[in-house]
């Protein structure tokens, strides 16, 4: 598919309506993207046709059902370049795959006095679980400064390397200011000392090309529905022999070879780690969302998210009382502002009345934002269906609103 | 004075004039807040903030001649307007009035649509502690 911003838009119907009076400017999507028709017909046809538990079932709806999901996990693999399918576990979402790592990797290899980093970056989902073991395990939760623009200090972090460093969990991408983190740097210097490190892909994996492989990142975790995929769906890619060396995650059907009453044996990977029956639908569905992707190439969507961003930034920079924040010099697609004067919750409302869908608050991020004097920001987010005329009327509220304020 | 009422009656007017335009019905409620009776500064604490709304709200009360007078703030000008339309009805009354006031307003011209869930929620914590206020003044003064 050549990128045709028309057709492209056309295949999302929900872009396609009125909101307050007026036209819909859905700028929410780091927050959760919108479904192309592909991806509703698949969730439908699934249920129209083929609805049935898979793996163990011996008739036809089930053996198909079988195949599609597990050509998902064929699709998945590809999409982040993993070695094996076996290294792609279905989760709920990255906040399960982080919590996954948690339960299991963090608590049979994190012991007393180990450390944990984490950056200032952090969604709380890449905070509190890595709180959880580090309370029950007796370790310590150490975290990466950033400077004023929103960028992890790789000196400080360094610093902060030692050999009682068991994990570096880390986002790839910042949800609240979009900074794209140097992880490959910060990967090799883990990996050097000999800890293991996961990235937080929840934002990274619908702009960037994702190459677990030549990351070299132990864990990688994300959501579907932040690529233009169903809810309540996740990945947790993790290295096979990491994966072996750590528990199973639930117990129950799926995960296991053997079960008597005095012991059970485990499945292999991923099984081990998929108890109960899975979100088979959204399984299925989630790989016409991968295929929208795939057709458009990542390139082509990150030059026009780059485009977009670069334009919002500069036309909205002109505003007077306009404040970006979060001026990183690698960014995805965000963009997160204040207006002089006025609370975030305020000019997310206006915005609204105006038609235009954005996020306000502290983004699940509250230590940046105290790190960055802020109890919040307004956050505009861009995705392959948004167009520059969206953003002249994003500039245009916005421009109407910072006057009440700054005459 | 008007009778709760009468003022009700008065802010439903006033919405209905505005009808479905929801950028000036905002605009219209930001300006509200404009004309409220400043906070003393000594007021604002932590534990004058209400709970259960996202924005901070600063509300106090007190005594003045057997009526209850309140002063709030808040920091967004959105949710300032909105505890000035309670104050506006129920400011100055006495307990028993505050008590017993059916706030009907707030569906008559249809809150929930206008400022959307969360903020209701905010609204209604607001409403809630107006009234707590009024109860406890009406204990001391029975007491």
């Amino acid at each position: 598919m050549s990128f045709d911003l028309e057709k492209i838009r056309g295949l999302f119907p929900v872009l396609h309506q009125e909101v307050h009076g007026k036209p819909l400017v859905y700028f929410d999507n780091a927050a959760t993207t919108q479904k192309p028709n592909s991806v509703l017909d698949a969730l439908s046809n699934y249920y129209l046709r083929d609805n049935s538990n898979i793996h163990r079932g011996a008739h036809a709806l089930a053996d198909r059902a079988t195949r599609y999901f597990e050509a998902t996990r064929e699709t998945v693999k590809n999409f982040i370049n993993a070695r094996e399918t076996a290294e792609v576990i279905f989760t709920k979402g990255t906040t399960e795959s982080i919590n996954l790592v948690a339960a299991t990797f963090g608590r049979s290899f994190i012991n007393k006095g180990d450390e944990i980093l984490i950056s200032t970056l952090e969604h709380h989902s890449n905070i509190v679980p890595w709180q959880m073991v580090c309370e029950e395990r007796g370790a310590l939760l150490k975290i990466i400064p950033i400077n004023d623009a929103g960028e992890i200090l790789v000196e400080e972090f360094e610093k902060l390397l030692s050999p009682k460093t068991k994990l570096v969990s880390i986002v790839h991408a910042s949800n609240a200011l979009g900074t794209i983190n140097p992880v490959q740097k910060i990967i090799q210097a883990a990996h050097a000392i000999g800890a293991k490190v996961l990235l937080d892909g929840a934002q990274s994996s619908s702009h960037l090309e994702i190459d677990v492989q030549a990351l070299d990142c132990d864990f990688f975790a994300f959501s579907a529905h932040k690529l233009y995929g169903p809810t309540g769906l996740g990945v947790l890619y993790g290295k096979r022999e990491v994966l072996e060396s750590i528990p199973p995650y639930q117990g129950g059907g799926e995960m296991i070879k053997e079960v008597t009453f005095e012991k059970t044996s485990y499945n292999e990977i991923p099984f081990k780690f998929e108890a109960g029956t899975p979100n088979i639908g959204d399984v299925i569905a989630f790989k016409s969302a991968l295929d929208f992707i795939n057709d458009l190439g990542k390139k082509n969507i990150k030059a026009h998210e780059d485009d977009l961003l670069s334009y919002a930034s500069s036309r909205l920079g002109e505003i007077k009382g306009f404040i970006p924040v979060g001026t990183a010099s690698q960014k995805v697609s965000v963009l997160s502002f204040n207006i002089n004067g006025m609370h975030p919750y305020d000019v997310g409302m206006m915005l609204d009345a105006n038609g235009i869908a954005v996020r306000t608050g502290h983004h699940c991020t509250q230590p940046l934002m105290k790190r960055l004097g802020l109890e919040g920001t307004v956050r505009a987010s861009f995705a392959v269906y948004n167009s520059k005329l969206e953003i002249d009327s994003l500039v245009e509220s916005v421009t109407k609103i910072a006057r009440i304020k700054n005459k | 004075m008007s009778t709760i009422r009468a003022v009700q009656d008065e802010i439903i007017s006033e919405f209905e004039i505005l009808g479905d335009d929801k950028e000036s019905t905002i605009y219209f409620i930001m300006e509200l807040g404009a004309g409220m009776e400043k906070l003393p500064e000594s007021a604002r604490v932590e534990d004058n903030i209400i709970k259960g709304c996202q924005s901070k709200v600063w509300l106090i009360a007190e005594e003045q001649d057997g009526k209850v007078h309140y002063y709030a703030d808040s920091n967004t000008d959105i949710t300032k307007g909105l505890i000035f339309l309670l104050l506006r009805i129920l400011n100055d009354r006495s307990p028993e009035e505050i008590l017993n006031a059916n706030l009907d307003f707030v569906e008559r011209i249809g809150m929930g649509a206008i400022i959307g869930s969360q903020r209701s929620n905010g609204f209604a914590a607001m409403i809630k502690q107006i009234k707590l206020f009024a109860l406890a003044i009406q204990s001391n003064q029975n007491a």
